[in-house]
C-alpha cells in the first residue's frame, strides 16, 4: 500500500514535485516574453522606473501607435509576405522533388545526401556573392529577390523531411490510385498529400519559422522597400540609447503571426514531428 | 474471345531474371489462378498486367488491344491488394467510390454503383465507417468492392486473403468464388496457397522460376501432373515420393517390395525412376482387393487425426509415407495392418529429367 512507503516515494509527492519543477521551469522561460509584453504597454516613465514596474497600471497602445504611424509595422507585413510565398513555394517544389527521389529513384543514392549537404553551406559564406549577382539581376530590396533566396534555402530541409514522410506511405495506395484510374499527378494530390498531411504541416511551420527568423539575407540584400522586421528592430538599437518601448512593440508585433501559426498547426505539428522521429 | 493474351513476357530486374517467357491466354469470364512457391515470378507477372511493372519484352493485350506500354489507369483493370490499400483518410462509401470519381461518373451513378457493391458485399452498413474501424474480414471486402464497382475487363487480385485467418479466409474464399458466379466477370488471382487455388479457379497456370510449369483445369494438375514438381506442389498432405527401379510389369522398391503397375506399356524394366503416391490412393485393406490396387502389410508409426480423417505415418518401401485413412480404421500407433495402394493412379517421375513417364 502507498501509505507503507516513506513520504518520498509516494505518488502524490512524486505528481507534486514533477509539477513544481515544471512550473519553475514555465516562469524561467515565459518570464522574457512576459517582460517584452508588458514593456511594449508601458509608459517611458514606467519603462526605466526603479524598482521596476512588474505590472503597468493601465495598458496603454502609444507605443504601437507609433509604429502604425511611421510605417515601420509595415516591416512585418514585409516578412510575412516573404515567409508565406517562399514557403508555400517550398513545400509544392520541395514535395514533388522528394516524391521523385523516393519513387522514381531520382539521381540514386546519392542525390538525396547532396541536396542535405548544401544545409550545411554557412549563409553568410554567400552572401556577399548573392548580393552582388542581385545588383545585377536589380533584385536587391525587391520581394522576388527574396522569396527566391529564402525558397532556395528552404528546398533541402523540406526535400529532406517529406522524403521521410513520404517513404513511409505503403506503396500500394499510390499503385491502388493508378489502377483505379489516376494520373501520377492526381496521385500527388490524392493520396500523396493527404497521407503526408501531418509532415507537411510540420515541415511548412519549421519552413516559415526559418524564413521569418532570417536576418542575415534581409540585413544585405534590403534598403527600404522590403526591410523585414528583424531588420527593423535593430534600427531602435542606437549608439546614445536605445527605444526599448519600440523594441519591445516591435518584437511583440513579430511574434504574433508565429504564435498563431504553430498554435493553428499545433495538432499537425506534434503529430508530425514524431511520425518523422519514430520510422518503420 | 480472349480477354487477355501475354506473348513470350520477360521481365529483368537488373541481373535478376523474374519471368523467363510466358504465353498465355486467358478466356472471357475465366477465373484463371496464379500459384506457386514465393519468388516464382507470379505477382512480378501479375503487376505487369496491371502495368505497375515495366515489361522487359513481350506483349500484353487486354480485351483485343495492345497495353504492353499503357499506363496502368488506361488499361481497363481494377485490382485488389494484398494489404488491402484502403486509404485512412476516407470513409468506407469514398473508399469505393475513389476509381469512380477519379473516372469522373456523375454523383448519381456513384451512389448506385456504391450501393450495389456494398450490398453485394454485406457492407452497406459500414458505408460511413473509417477503415481503421474495421476488422480484417471487412477491409478485405472493402477492398473488393472498390474493384467490383467499376466495370473493367480484367478483375486482378494479389494474394488478396493471405493477411486473414484460416477462418476467415475460408470464407472469403467462397465469397470471391460466389462473386465470380454472379458476374462472370475475367479474373486472374495470385495465390500461393494450393487449396486456394484447386478451389477457386477455372484454371490454374503454376509456375516455377519464372515458368509455366503446368497449365490446365484443377483436376488436371492434380490428376495428371507432368513434373516432379507439379505432383508435389498440388494436393494436401503432399504426394509420398519412392526410390524404385522398373521391372516388366511394375516396380521394385529398395526394400524390394514389388507392385504392379497395371495397364502401362513400354516399361524399360531396370530403369531407375520415382514411384508417387497420393495419401488419399492409401486405404485401410478391404475385404476384397479391388483391381489394380496392390496390399501391403505395415505398421502405424504416427497418427494425426484432423477429425473424420486421420493421417498416418507409416515406414514402408525403404522410406516413410503419409496415408490418409478414415478415423475409425486406425487404432493407435504400433498396430501392425494391411494397405491398398491404388497403383493405377500412381505417378512414374524420371529422376533425371524430373518429368512425369
Amino acid at each position: 500500500m502507498s501509505s507503507a512507503l516513506p513520504f518520498h516515494r509516494r505518488k502524490g509527492f512524486r505528481l507534486a514535485m514533477r509539477y513544481l519543477i515544471a512550473c519553475i521551469l514555465v516562469v524561467i522561460f515565459v518570464f522574457p516574453v512576459y517582460w517584452l509584453f508588458i514593456i511594449s504597454f508601458k509608459t517611458p516613465d514606467e519603462i526605466f522606473a526603479y524598482p521596476p514596474v512588474w505590472y503597468p497600471n493601465s495598458i496603454q497602445f502609444a507605443n504601437y501607435l507609433v509604429l502604425f504611424k511611421d510605417g515601420d509595422a509595415a516591416t512585418v507585413w514585409n516578412s510575412l509576405v516573404l515567409a508565406t510565398i517562399s514557403t508555400f513555394f517550398a513545400m509544392i517544389l520541395g514535395t514533388i522533388a522528394a516524391y521523385s527521389l523516393v519513387r522514381f529513384k531520382t539521381g540514386g543514392e546519392n542525390l538525396a545526401v547532396w541536396i542535405i549537404s548544401q544545409r550545411m553551406m554557412p549563409p553568410v559564406a554567400i552572401v556577399f556573392p548573392v548580393f552582388l549577382l542581385y545588383v545585377w539581376l536589380g533584385w536587391v530590396d525587391t520581394y522576388i529577390g527574396l522569396i527566391v533566396l529564402y525558397t532556395a534555402f528552404a528546398l533541402p530541409y523540406v526535400i529532406w523531411m517529406m522524403r521521410g514522410y513520404i517513404e513511409d506511405i505503403p506503396l500500394e495506395l499510390e499503385e491502388s490510385a493508378l489502377v483505379d484510374g489516376c494520373t501520377r499527378w492526381e496521385v500527388l494530390r490524392k493520396v500523396v498529400f493527404p497521407m503526408a498531411r501531418s509532415g507537411l504541416f510540420a515541415t511548412a511551420v519549421f519552413t516559415f519559422v526559418f524564413s521569418w527568423n532570417d536576418f542575415l539575407f534581409a540585413l544585405v540584400l534590403t534598403r527600404t522597400e522590403v526591410t523585414t522586421y528583424t531588420v527593423q528592430v535593430t534600427h531602435y538599437f542606437g549608439g546614445q540609447s536605445n527605444f526599448w518601448a519600440k523594441i519591445a512593440a516591435m518584437s511583440v508585433l513579430g511574434t504574433i503571426p508565429v504564435f498563431i501559426t504553430v498554435a493553428i498547426m499545433q495538432r499537425y505539428l506534434v503529430r508530425g514531428i514524431s511520425m518523422g522521429a519514430v520510422k518503420g | 474471345m480472349s480477354d487477355l493474351k501475354i506473348t513470350s513476357l520477360h521481365k529483368h530486374y537488373g541481373s535478376f531474371h523474374a519471368v523467363k517467357g510466358i504465353d498465355l491466354d486467358v478466356p472471357s469470364g475465366e477465373f484463371t489462378v496464379l500459384v506457386g512457391p514465393s519468388g516464382c515470378g507470379k505477382s512480378t507477372l501479375l503487376r505487369t498486367i496491371a502495368g505497375l511493372e515495366e515489361v522487359s519484352e513481350g506483349t500484353i493485350e487486354i480485351g483485343g488491344k495492345d497495353v504492353t506500354w499503357a499506363r496502368p489507369r488506361d488499361r481497363d483493370i481494377a485490382m485488389v491488394f494484398q494489404n488491402y490499400a484502403l486509404y485512412p483518410y476516407l470513409n468506407v462509401k469514398e473508399n469505393i467510390a475513389f476509381g469512380l470519381r477519379a473516372r469522373k461518373f456523375t454523383e448519381t451513378e456513384v451512389e448506385r454503383r456504391v450501393g450495389k457493391a456494398a450490398e453485394m458485399l454485406d457492407i452497406a452498413h459500414l458505408l460511413t465507417r473509417f477503415p481503421r474501424e474495421l476488422s480484417g474480414g471487412q477491409r478485405q471486402r472493402v477492398a473488393i468492392g472498390r474493384a467490383i464497382v467499376r466495370d473493367a475487363i480484367l478483375y486482378l487480385f494479389d494474394e488478396p486473403l493471405s493477411n486473414l485467418d484460416a477462418q476467415l479466409r475460408d470464407d472469403m474464399r467462397v465469397e470471391i468464388k460466389r462473386l465470380h458466379q454472379e458476374l462472370g466477370r475475367t479474373m486472374i488471382y495470385v495465390t500461393h496457397d494450393q487449396i486456394e487455388a484447386m478451389t477457386l479457379a477455372d484454371r490454374i497456370v503454376l509456375l516455377r522460376d519464372g515458368m509455366i510449369e503446368q497449365l490446365g483445369t484443377p483436376l488436371d494438375l492434380y490428376e495428371r501432373p507432368e513434373t516432379r514438381f507439379v505432383a508435389g506442389f498440388l494436393g494436401s498432405p503432399k504426394m509420398n515420393f519412392l526410390p524404385a527401379t522398373l521391372t516388366a510389369d511394375g516396380v521394385s522398391l529398395t526394400d524390394g517390395t514389388v507392385l504392379p503397375l497395371p495397364g502401362r506399356q513400354g516399361l524399360k524394366a531396370g530403369q531407375a525412376v520415382v514411384l508417387g503416391i497420393r495419401p488419399q490412393h492409401i486405404t485401410m485393406a478391404a475385404k476384397d482387393q479391388a483391381a489394380g490396387h496392390a496390399r501391403v502389410p505395415v505398421t502405424i508409426e504416427l497418427v494425426q487425426p484432423t477429425g473424420s480423417r486421420v493421417q498416418v505415418t507409416l515406414p514402408f518401401g525403404g522410406t516413410s509415407i503419409i496415408a490418409e485413412l478414415s478415423a475409425h480404421d486406425v487404432d493407435k500407433p504400433g498396430q501392425s495392418t494391411h494397405i491398398d495402394i491404388d497403383m493405377t493412379r500412381a505417378v512414374i517421375i524420371d529422376p533425371q529429367s524430373e518429368t512425369v513417364i
